[in-house]
């Protein structure tokens, strides 16, 4: 492993904690809602950190050039790679819909702040 | 027609639907739009059932699908794989949406198609879900049926309280699976595999080291949020609190327990032998006993009926990871059944709850005393479902929790049938007081003032036009059937041998693997049945029992002696402070996750890192 990969680590449960860290200690729910999605970006870095092979080529192949040729020079991961771009899509969705949450519960309970919505208890 | 098709049928049918129906829902007249729908939740009842027998029918009990032209022996490709259990919560979800959208037809009057859509997209995700033979698939159907139940959850956009449970279900469950993608992410990092087969073979090569242990820590996270395992719970009672009525029966009848699908199905397929089994045993007998002690005393407390039942389902939810931890075929099949059981209960008392809102215009048990005295049908019911749902014979909930606690306690907890007799006594309790104070004003009249801690029911919306004078024919029929099914799943003499066959084949790892490798395996050797026994029938009377006697005391809590001054007061102060933590505070709530995540850690990482 080198010290990219532990970085890149690093930064990804940096990021995962962080997010939560905003949730658990958010004052508006757009904020919440935006920490999640930093918690989520945790994800695409580790993913893409998995995948990543030091001095390696992007896993574009000519269409003229048989895969088992290409895979004798090193490429990166593609499945991480599409992975990420599904976790994309996810996020935009979740965030999207959470998002427009947040903005009928200002609109019903005239406030944004975790700590004055009461209503759901015990 | 190959069995191979159905799976794929299985997930694409109610997407078509649901895209059918936004695209024509706009012009169509209601009556259209309701037989569309459940004319495609019908299709896939038919195709899950087929897949069921298919599965049932082939050597190892396993159906695997390859698509996109991949097949097994290549090393890319996704696979779509059936066992009779999988199939079975297919067919359990797709019946219930049926269920559900009958519902709909009265009830709901200002839901537009894309209600309908909603229900059948959920339906794909939850049946992608189970087929699912690879862990980032499983991820995506989680969070398609995650990202479609937020949008349910907060459906009637304009009731303040439902926006609030959906975007806290919404931040806490879409963590959790983010936190499942991480472990994925870590697993993957690991083996440089996502299918659940061969991660299992590669994970079988090298002793478990920490990273691998982590990596399942944080897998079952998402799959315990969805579960509602406490501490993971407390979304559960707030979503479930604010949904729409037929929202709620799939909810608490399939969508929680497919969490607990995926922790078993990544534990006994990919982890089997490489986790030690005596400490994943021991972590779900505790993780399991405290949910249900939780769901319990927190179901007892509630006066606002759809908080009841959805504590109740917490309080099942301890029950069912009980008996799934014992991890062998008779706790599995006691498990299943117990989940099929009690699905067909708590769906009809949901949809009871539904009819008492929309007929009196509350969900508030204490507001609604004595409302219901003239109501002919819906008080019988609810009276008989409650009672299922305390485990009387010979209703399916019954059967599954003498199944269950019979197996847990031969697995190395003796105490289990007074777990299991207690908790479902307790629950069972809760809705015979309920029914007896709406429906037959007994009890005496509680005064008004509520405590602290309390969310009455009376602030609900009604879900319908105006309220209701009658109970319409469309949605007493839900109720009846489910609970006669309910009922059948008891009687009907093969049923135990039946979910006894599934149970195995769904812990038989090696013919897992052979269907998903397309090679041979031989198919296990048929465990034992368990069905009703002597002691399984006088310990669900037991509880029914208890359960009326609890109910009793509770009505009539007043001309009953007061325990001591000093006892009193402290147990008054802990369940305040225990209800307190349900704050429907999302800060909190993500606190608690991560407290689960570090308990998960301790009661299965230490263990088998210290071995």
């Amino acid at each position: 492993m080198t010290v990219l990969h532990v970085s890149a680590y690093l930064v990804a449960g940096w990021l995962l904690l962080a997010g939560a860290f905003g949730i658990a200690r958010s004052r508006n729910l757009v904020h919440a809602v935006v920490c999640l999605s930093v918690a989520q970006s945790g994800t695409y870095v580790l993913l893409i950190a998995v995948g990543y092979q030091s001095g390696a080529s992007p896993p574009v192949f000519d269409g003229s050039t048989p895969p088992d040729v290409a895979a004798r020079s090193p490429v990166v991961d593609p499945v991480v790679q599409a992975m990420t771009l599904t976790d994309v899509v996810v996020s935009a969705t979740v965030t999207a819909l959470l998002l427009a949450l947040a903005v009928q519960v200002a609109k019903r309970h005239g406030t944004l702040d975790p700590d004055e919505l009461t209503s759901l208890r015990g | 027609m190959a069995v191979s098709v159905l799976a794929p049928l299985a997930v694409g049918v109610p997407i078509v639907g649901a895209c059918l129906l936004l695209v024509v829902g706009r012009w169509a007249p209601r009556p259209l739009v309701d037989w569309t729908a459940v004319a495609t939740a019908a299709a896939v009842v038919v195709l899950d059932v087929l897949l069921l027998l298919g599965s049932a029918a082939a050597p190892a009990g396993h159906v695997a699908t390859w698509l996109g032209g991949w097949g097994p022996g290549g090393p890319l490709g996704i696979a779509l794989v059936a066992d009779p259990v999988s199939a079975g919560a297919a067919v359990l979800a797709a019946a219930l949406t049926v269920a559900a959208l009958v519902y709909t037809w009265r009830y709901l009057d200002s839901a537009e198609a894309h209600f309908h859509a909603l229900l059948l997209l959920f339906l794909a995700g939850m049946t992608g879900f189970v087929l699912s033979g690879d862990l980032f698939d499983m991820f995506v159907f989680f969070e398609l049926m995650g990202a479609v139940a937020y949008a349910l959850t907060g459906f009637r956009v304009e009731e303040p309280s439902s926006v609030q449970g959906a975007l806290a279900f919404g931040v806490v469950n879409s963590f959790g699976a983010y936190v499942t993608l991480t472990g994925i992410g870590v697993l993957y990092a690991q083996t440089g595999q996502l299918g659940l087969a061969p991660l299992a073979v590669a994970l079988q090569e090298h002793p478990p080291g920490a990273v691998v242990v982590g990596g399942f820590v944080l897998v079952l996270t998402g799959f315990c949020v969805k579960a509602a395992i406490v501490p993971f719970h407390f979304w559960l009672d707030d979503a479930h609190a604010v949904a729409p009525t037929p929202v709620c029966v799939l909810f608490s009848g399939i969508m929680v327990e497919l969490g607990l699908y995926g922790v078993f199905r990544v534990t006994t397929t990919v982890f089997g032998p490489v986790l030690p089994e005596a400490d994943l045993h021991r972590a779900f007998l505790v993780l399991g006993t405290l949910t249900a002690l939780l769901g319990a005393l927190l179901c007892f407390l509630q006066r606002h009926l759809k908080r009841l039942l959805a504590y109740s389902t917490i309080a099942h939810v301890g029950l069912f990871v009980a008996a799934f931890g014992t991890l062998d075929p008779a706790g599995t099949a006691g498990g299943a059944l117990y989940v099929a059981g009690h699905a067909a209960v708590k769906s009809a008392l949901f949809l009871v709850a539904g009819s008492i809102l929309d007929r009196y215009g509350s969900v508030d048990e204490i507001d609604l005393h004595g409302a219901g005295r003239r109501a002919r049908l819906l008080p019988w019911l609810m009276l008989l479902a409650g009672f299922a749902l305390a485990g009387l014979p010979p209703f399916g909930a019954g059967l599954g929790k003498a199944v269950a606690e019979e197996a847990v306690a031969e697995a190395g907890a003796p105490w289990a049938p007074v777990l299991f007799v207690l908790v479902s006594a307790v629950t069972g309790a809760a809705v015979l007081r309920a029914a007896c104070r709406i429906y037959f004003g007994l009890g005496s009249r509680p005064d008004k003032d509520t405590a602290r801690e309390d969310t009455t029911g009376s602030g609900e919306e009604a879900e319908v036009g105006g309220l209701l004078q009658r109970i319409p024919a469309t949605m007493l029929a839900p109720i009846v059937v489910l609970l006669a099914g309910g009922l059948v799943l008891g009687v009907l003499p093969g049923v135990p041998a039946a979910f006894a066959v599934a149970a195995g084949h769904f812990l038989d790892r090696a013919g897992y693997l052979a269907a998903a490798f397309g090679t041979v395996a031989a198919p296990p050797a048929p465990p034992a049945a368990s069905g009703w026994t002597a002691s399984g029938v006088a310990l669900g009377l037991v509880s029914a029992v208890l359960a009326a006697l609890l109910a009793l005391a509770a009505l009539y809590r007043d001309r009953l002696l007061h325990p001591p001054g000093p006892g009193r007061r402290v147990g008054v102060a802990a369940v305040g402070r225990l209800r307190g933590l349900h704050s429907g505070h999302i800060g909190d709530y993500l606190t608690w996750l991560l407290v689960g995540v570090a308990l998960l850690a301790v009661l299965i990482g230490v263990p088998v890192l210290l071995r």
